[in-house]
């Protein structure tokens, strides 16, 4: 497998100091059902530091105002803490100010971009707006392992437009290489979209392989970076990538926030999908002309405290310093592989041992459903993700219904993960399933 | 510590491996299909009526899912064959009164029989949806096998 050398250089293992970052986390103190509560579902949402807590309050408490409307000195400092916050995170993924837009979440940045290329396709935007026009004989490319919220918004644009949606295939363990994105990528394709880290099979994006490949053929690249910009280092530019998407309640911050980023002359020519108030520069009863990016896309009252507490979230990520809290991840999938692969009976979705891969493991335990799986674990103090992930398309190819995940961050210890692997080996005996 | 066994009481374990009802039906005068997005499980429960359109002769399930779903189905099939459909009626809502209940109260075994094994899987909110998926597509049944009983 090909890893991006920015983002796998080799560095000595420093790792975190766990149980000093534990102690910021006041959720991670509860018991459940009687046991120390272990979180293993940060893939899903993490919880948040009180340094954020505090931040999002503070600010609450002493600078909240309208940001963008108006002239007093109370919008000066929200709008100085609104715009801070996007330089803050545009700096953490290697972007400019201008190539940060505001979301709800990554769903709805990844919508943003769809939308937007559907209104480029029904005639607005002018011509600057070309590159997003599809029409019949267009292609848009996305892996059979999408979370649904990098599927469902192109099955829509295709439907809109009339162009094909295409998948590059994925092996029996849901994994896929550069070949597989070969065999589909061509001439036709306009727009190629892959999560960079899969929140099933923890299968990490050849990224700049398809870049290369998808830019040779004049096609547009979105990267969903909801599993990646939280736990490594990522740098959009370095990657080439044209848009990237990522939700900030996955990486220690807020709900209701999420990040669209894209090159600044693709942002400036996409077709805002929503329009209104703060996006505009004059407007009269028949049209309106609109602001660049970000601006443009940002329609209404933002999410302002949630944009500060990102901002929080990632200054205390800076802290911990991404490369460290990438090898803590390493160790933890290592020991999640190592220790799931020695259960009799288990099957672990996605590659096996020595495969870089996401802090994160999906099993399946023949006989017994996942549902009675994290039921299991739940009556254990282990809070796990069972279901299809949003990847239902996945788990049908690799022959399954629902799936159990336990997924780790920053605050995750090994003796978590050596809990839920003891646990999950009680699970047959449990439900009376032999081997 | 939560007591599981509360849950995964023996009888349902039970059912979930024997599975009453399990097979598709022939010549069912209704059928239908219910899904649980948040997990995919699934169930297509068919029914046959006897002659006067009143009871239920034959009942028979497909599903994928868990435990208490498919355990749910099994008790389901084992409660309701040979019954009134008047009946049936009273043992769906006294089982969705029961799932509803949150743990509280006792469940009312004289009419709910074995199903009151069930009532543990109340305190389990994201399960209560398990347990109801055979029930809601019996409901769905029962309305369009009586409707067409009624259009002969
Ligand atoms: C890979 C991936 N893409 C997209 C999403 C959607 O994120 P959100 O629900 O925050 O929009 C998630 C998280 O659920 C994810 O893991």
């Amino acid at each position: 497998m090909t890893l991006d050398s920015k983002q796998s250089a080799p560095a000595p293992s420093r790792g975190l100091d766990v149980a000093a970052i534990r102690r910021d986390f006041p959720y991670l103190a509860q018991e459940l059902n009687g046991f120390p509560l272990a979180y293993l579902d940060s893939g899903a949402t993490a919880q948040r530091p009180v340094a954020v807590l505090d931040a999002e309050r503070a600010f609450l408490e002493h600078a909240n105002a309208a940001v963008h409307r108006g002239a007093s000195t109370l919008v000066g400092t929200s709008t100085t803490a609104f715009e801070d916050a996007r330089a803050t995170v545009a700096r953490f993924v290697g972007a400019g100010e201008r190539e940060i837009v505001w979301a709800e979440n990554a769903t709805d940045a990844i919508n943003i971009v769809a939308l937007g290329m559907a209104d480029a396709a029904a005639g607005l935007g002018g011509p600057e707006a070309d590159v997003f026009r599809l029409a019949a004989g267009d292609e848009i490319v996305v892996t059979e392992a999408e979370h649904h919220a990098d599927l469902i918004p192109w099955q829509r644009l295709a439907a809109k437009t009339g162009a094909t949606l295409r998948f590059v295939p994925v092996n029996d363990d849901g994994t896929w290489g550069i070949d597989d994105a070969a065999s589909v990528i061509g001439p036709n394709t306009k727009l190629v979209a892959f999560a960079h880290v899969s929140n099933v099979t923890g299968h990490i994006a050849p990224v700049t392989d398809v870049v290369e490949l998808a830019h040779r053929h004049g096609a547009l690249v979105l990267l969903d970076a909801c599993q990646s910009v939280p736990h490594r280092p990522t740098d959009f530019a370095a990657l080439g990538v044209d848009f990237a998407a990522f939700s900030a309640h996955k990486m220690l911050g807020p709900n209701g926030i999420g990040v669209l980023y894209g090159r600044e002359h693709l942002l400036d020519a996409l077709p805002p999908a929503r329009t209104g108030g703060s996006t505009i520069t004059t407007v009269t009863m028949e049209s309106a002309q609109f602001l660049p990016s970000p601006q443009r896309f940002e329609a209404g009252t933002q999410p302002v405290s949630q944009a500060v507490g990102l901002a929080e979230a990632v200054r205390y990520l800076e802290r911990l310093d991404m490369q460290r809290v990438h090898e803590h991840e390493v160790e933890l999938a290592e020991l999640l592989v190592d220790e799931v692969s020695r259960i009799p009976g288990i099957r672990l979705v996605g590659s096996g041992a020595g495969v870089e891969r996401g802090a994160l493991a999906s099993v399946d335990v023949p006989g017994v459903h996942a549902h009675d799986v994290g039921q299991f674990l739940d009556s254990r103090g282990i809070a796990v993700r069972v279901g299809h992930h949003c990847a239902q398309p996945l788990h049908r190819r690799l022959g399954l219904r629902a799936t159990t995940r336990a997924s780790a961050y920053v605050y995750t210890t090994a003796d978590e993960v050596r809990r839920f692997t003891a646990a999950l080996a009680e699970v047959r005996p449990f439900f009376g399933v032999t081997a | 510590m939560s007591d599981l066994s509360g849950l995964y009481q023996e009888l349902i374990l039970d059912h979930s491996k024997r599975r009453v009802g399990d097979g598709a039906l022939e010549a069912p005068h209704a059928s239908h299909h219910e899904l649980n997005p948040t997990c995919g499980d699934e169930i297509t429960l068919g029914i046959r009526l006897d002659a006067s359109g009143t009871k239920v002769e034959a009942l028979g399930w497909e599903g994928d899912g868990c435990s208490i779903s498919m355990a749910s189905a099994s008790a389901l099939t084992e409660l309701v064959v040979g019954t009134d459909t008047a009946h049936v009626r009273e043992l769906i809502d006294g089982f969705r009164a029961m799932l509803r209940s949150q743990g509280a109260g006792e469940p009312d075994e004289d009419l709910l029989g074995d199903a009151i094994a069930f009532h543990g899987v109340s305190k389990y909110v994201m399960r209560v949806k398990c347990a109801m998926l055979s029930w809601v597509a019996l409901e769905a049944c029962l309305i369009e096998a009586e409707a067409r009983a009624t259009q002969v």
